[in-house]
């Protein structure tokens, strides 16, 4: 009369196989399964970045326009432009250069411009932190407004919430952030009022209150395409969520609908989003060019743009360096993510 | 040896479910009434009629069995009947569902959540999809403790343990930290059973609770759901396609075809003295053993009806094989065999003399008036 | 929460626009079923329509001079002259959108074309063989999506110079990694249907089977996300040109007009809004008609 499976451990565990782990899986074996994708995850993802980085050494090798005459500036000699291509070793090989520059990044030294002699890594060290701020502020905000959106608009389809949201994200979507950007100027920076900086960027250890008077507008730019496409996302997932049977289940214990949305549906929903977001930190991060043109914000993507112009290739090399590495990180996180938020990705090496 | 084992558990777990049973209204009178209940699904392909005029009572500590093929509209009625499904984005509702005095069709969503989990408890189908994949068993049980029990988070945590001891698993301590992909199907749907019972409820709805399970474990299920009704005296609407299996363990069953109740009757009655054709056809029909248990059971010949244009007259007709002219035009009402308590829907009754004279006549002709051969 | 079981139907595939794969007749269906939904499609298509139109034939229509500044129409407003006004030179504005509208409908078709046609092949490659092709398109894959996508486009523009053609490459070599993963994905589930293990079991050629077999059932999900890419693509052209690396003036294009309004932005905001009104409206037509189309081809099923 009892239930073979349920009174002897070993046998679902011999009924799914090795490696289908059910039934007797010690937390030891999952860690290690866990401890094996990361590992095949992470030697991926170094190849990736090797290349990365060396494709990048080669484009920037072609960059039309001699690094030395641009250095040397516009009345040197041909004598003056041949010495500081020797200084800035531009006659040797790529390849050797590529081996020389990944020695140097692994013992910590990133180089120099070549234009001011600033090493790359203090360069680095005064946009980074600029372009991260704006970057997850903006990606925060989305996030915040985006989620109870979605979670409202998949719990009451059809209605005020869905449609109205649904609108706007759609139109939100098809604005391109340049433009917004620009709107949100006339609208707050000098059309219609004036009571946030158009341009410019303070700190925040300079001032708290100027600083964030300086990021809202770049964050909103940022923000609104995002929290469109994240609310559509949500939703979507959200909706097919709330057809599965375990949310009946729920419903069926007498749980409170918040207790439900929130606490059974939004995490099993949550997993694309994530995705999603930590893709779009990691293209941010390297990219939130526009926005830093647009309000004039020193950051990573202005320091890019003017290195690719000035050929000033340490500066591009290390900018991509990170860049890559943030690519690198986020999608390690993500892992470790899923890991945390869904015990069935434990399991399957 | 296990068997010794099972006993004991399902022993150890009297402290934890008895709780409560004294207090409770004396068997045989009506604990849940459901009466002309209707359900409609406004589609894009028309109304579907899912459930369209059905009425039950159960008793306090019986087993009352919904007996009806995929589609006979089973689910969807045991889901109005305790309210999961409501009127409105395209769904009709008709008709009220009495709980011990109290009209659950009456009462607001946040009313009624009050009722569920605490007084009744539902088990699905499937318990690979019916339990959250990203909770931890442990949890899933606590929070329908925490939320109906006045007890502290360790109170239902022990308490927890012990139900998961009382329906047959093996190491509950250890049980409560695992998650649902963790364990096997068997041992899933012994924990939906340990949180439906979690709260003492006076009426379970088992919707198909072995239909998705390994044939060896079904009989295993059933018999702990029928031990554990027996022993807390609960109320339990037993849901299922297979009349094999209800055959010893209801005390009444009703069989539903298209939304509407065609037979019912106590069990013994009802398999001396089966007056429905659909109810002997499905007395003859042998679901396969081997293949997989979620198809869509088709023993009888010919298919369910299409629930959006039902066929005139009865609902049955078309695959009957007593089928008459009169049956295709005119839908026959339920009435009483002998007592109140068998009731059926049909012109020409299984082992009546209009039966057997119909039959012959479909035989000589060799069809049915629907033309089924 | 009553509306979660009263559902009828109800999205089972998480990746919808793999799900496409349906014969003609079905196909014409989904599609002509899209449209059923109201007056939305149909104003979509008529300005998407009338754009199009608009920008073959912009040397037929009766235009000014799209490169010729007018200095009596310098920051000019709404006129019968200029409908649209006149932009910071006094060339007209209507002209310069119809005329733009070319090189923005170029840029994104032809780039999105090309990416399609090249990640399409290569994700079908590597879903039908698998191993180690897979293993390399999914690694180049990674890398490309690596690489800031802004910094590649600048970087081709420095060293190619700014050219529509160029910009239409560096689009293109962009879109690939997706085409790949999407038509990988979707290779990968009529892979396993019976036509394409029938035609494995005669000995047909792989690039036989590819071609003829997969080919028609992945060009759908892949056709429907470059549609919508195009008006991703039609954006990125134009912040391209608001960062002044886009088409090169005097060619106009929605982007560098809505750049060149930017200096006037308080004083003459009709400069930039006009094409960042048709720019908006554009891409807003183009989403919501992939949108419909995408929501057509996902697998619905009943639930009761």
């Amino acid at each position: 009369m009892a239930d073979t499976m349920a009174t002897t451990p070993a046998a679902p565990a011999t009924a799914a196989g090795p490696g289908g782990g059910t039934g007797g899986v010690s937390r030891g074996t999952k860690r290690k399964y866990a401890l094996r994708r990361i590992r095949k995850r992470l030697t991926h993802l170094l190849l990736v970045l090797l290349a990365v980085t060396f494709l990048s050494f080669v484009v920037v090798d072609l960059l039309p326009g001699d690094a030395a005459v641009v250095v040397a500036g516009d009345n040197a000699t041909p004598e003056q432009v041949q010495q500081v291509r020797e200084d800035l070793q531009l006659d040797r090989p790529v390849l050797i250069r590529y081996v020389d520059w990944l020695g140097g990044v692994l013992t910590g030294d990133l180089g120099s411009s070549f234009r001011t002699g600033q090493p790359v890594a203090e360069a680095l060290a005064q946009r980074i932190p600029v372009t991260f701020e704006i970057t997850i502020v903006a990606q925060v905000l989305a996030l915040l407004i985006a989620v109870p959106l979605a979670v409202w608009s998949a719990y009451r389809p059809g209605r005020l919430v869905d449609r109205a949201s649904m609108t706007l994200g759609f139109g939100a979507a098809a604005m391109p952030n340049f433009v917004f950007g620009m709107v949100l100027i006339v609208l707050f920076a000098g059309g219609v009022s004036s009571i946030l900086p158009a341009t410019g960027y303070t700190g925040f250890f300079e001032n708290p209150l100027e600083n964030l008077r300086s990021i809202i507008l770049p964050c909103l730019t940022l923000m609104i395409a995002e929290a469109a496409v994240y609310r559509q996302l949500l939703r979507s997932d959200m909706t097919s969520t709330l057809q599965e049977d375990f949310i009946l289940m729920a419903r069926s214990k007498g749980l409170s609908p918040m207790t439900i949305l929130f606490r059974h549906a939004l995490r099993p929903s949550s997993f694309s989003l994530i995705t999603l977001s930590g893709v779009n930190i990691g293209r941010l991060l390297g990219g939130t060019v526009i926005v830093e043109t647009l309000f004039a914000i020193p950051g990573l993507g202005q320091l890019i743009v003017q290195a690719v112009f000035n050929r000033d290739y340490m500066i591009l090399q290390g900018a991509l360096l990170f860049v890559a590495v943030a690519y690198v990180v986020i999608n390690m996180l993500i892992d470790l993510l899923y890991l945390a938020l869904d015990p069935r990705v434990r399991r399957d090496a | 040896m296990t068997h010794a084992r099972s006993d004991e558990g399902v022993a150890g777990g009297e402290d934890v479910l008895g709780a409560g049973v004294l207090e409770r209204i004396p068997d045989g009178s009506d604990l849940l009434t459901a009466e002309d209940i209707v359900v409609r699904f406004h589609t894009k392909r028309g109304v579907v009629h899912a459930v369209e005029g059905v009425s039950i009572a159960i008793r306090a500590g019986e087993v009352l069995a919904v007996v009806g093929e995929s589609g006979s509209g089973k689910t969807i009625f045991t889901r109005r009947v305790m309210g999961l499904i409501s009127g409105g984005n395209g769904t009709e509702v008709h008709g009220t569902v009495t709980y011990d005095g109290t009209k659950l069709t009456e009462l607001s969503g946040k009313e009624l959540s009050k009722f569920w989990g605490a007084e009744i408890a539902l088990i699905l189908q499937d318990p690979m999809t019916s339990l959250n994949p990203v909770k931890r068993i442990g949890e899933q049980l606590t929070e329908t403790i925490v939320l109906h029990k006045r007890v502290t988070k360790k109170e239902a945590q022990q308490r927890a343990v012990e139900l998961l001891r009382s329906v047959g698993l093996s190491e509950p301590e250890r049980r409560v930290r695992q998650y649902p992909h963790e364990l096997s199907g068997g041992m899933r749907q012994r924990v939906t059973i340990a949180i439906a019972l979690s709260c003492n409820p006076r009426l379970l709805l088992a919707d198909e609770p072995t239909t998705a399970l390994d044939v060896t474990v079904q009989a295993q299920i059933l018999d702990l759901l029928a031990d554990l009704q027996s022993r807390l005296r609960m109320a339990m609407l037993l849901v299922t396609h297979d009349l094999r299996v209800v055959r010893s363990r209801s005390d009444r069953i009703a069989v539903m075809y298209a939304g509407r109740i065609v037979e019912t009757a106590p069990t013994p009655e009802l398999f001396a003295e089966p007056k429905m054709p659909y109810t002997e056809a499905l007395m003859n029909a042998v679901p396969p053993i081997a293949g997989p248990n979620h198809i869509r059971l088709q023993v009888i010949p010919g298919r369910p009806p299409d629930l959006v244009n039902p066929p005139t007259g009865c609902k049955f007709s078309p695959r009957c094989p007593y089928a008459q002219e009169k049956c295709l035009t005119e839908e026959p009402p339920l009435r009483e065999a002998g007592s109140a308590d068998h009731q059926y829907r049909c012109w020409y009754p299984v082992g009546s003399e209009e039966g057997l004279k119909a039959k012959a006549r479909n035989v000589e002709r060799g069809r049915s008036a629907a033309g089924t051969p | 929460m009553p509306e979660t079981t009263t559902t009828t139907t109800t999205t089972v595939t998480a990746e919808p626009a793999v799900a496409g794969a349906a014969n003609g007749t079905d196909t014409a269906k989904k599609v002509r079923r899209a449209g059923r939904a109201g007056i939305g499609w149909y104003i979509a298509w008529t300005w998407l329509g009338a754009v199009v139109l608009a920008a073959i034939f912009a040397p037929l229509l009766p235009l000014w001079d799209p490169a010729i500044p007018d200095y009596t129409n310098v920051f000019g407003g709404i006129t019968p002259q200029h409908w649209l006004g006149g932009d910071t030179l006094g060339r007209d504005t209507l002209s310069r959108v119809i005329y733009g509208a070319r090189a923005s409908l170029l840029v994104g078709i032809c780039a999105v074309g090309l990416g399609a046609l090249v990640g399409g092949t290569l994700g079908m490659l590597a879903g039908y063989f698998g191993g180690r092709t897979e293993r390399f398109l999914s690694w180049v894959t990674d890398v490309v999506l690596a690489f800031p996508g802004l910094v590649f486009i600048i970087a081709i523009v420095a060293i190619l110079g700014s050219s529509l053609a160029n910009l239409i490459v560096g689009l293109a070599i962009l879109s690939v990694p997706t085409f790949i993963r999407l038509s990988r994905a979707a290779t990968l589930v009529v892979a396993q249907r019976e036509f394409v293990q029938a035609a494995r079991a005669y000995g047909s050629s792989p690039v036989r089977i590819i071609f003829r077999e997969i080919a028609p059932n992945v060009v759908l999900p892949v056709a429907a996300y470059g549609f919508i890419m195009i008006g991703v693509f039609i954006v990125v052209e134009g912040s391209l040109s608001f960062l002044g690396l886009g088409i090169p003036p005097p060619t106009p294009s929605w982007g560098g007009m809505i750049a060149a309004g930017r200096t006037e932005l308080l004083n003459y905001p009709h400069i930039s809004l006009f094409p960042a009104a048709v720019m908006f409206l554009t891409v807003l037509s183009i989403n919501y008609i992939g949108e419909r189309v995408r929501k057509q081809f996902e697998v619905k099923e009943s639930n009761l």
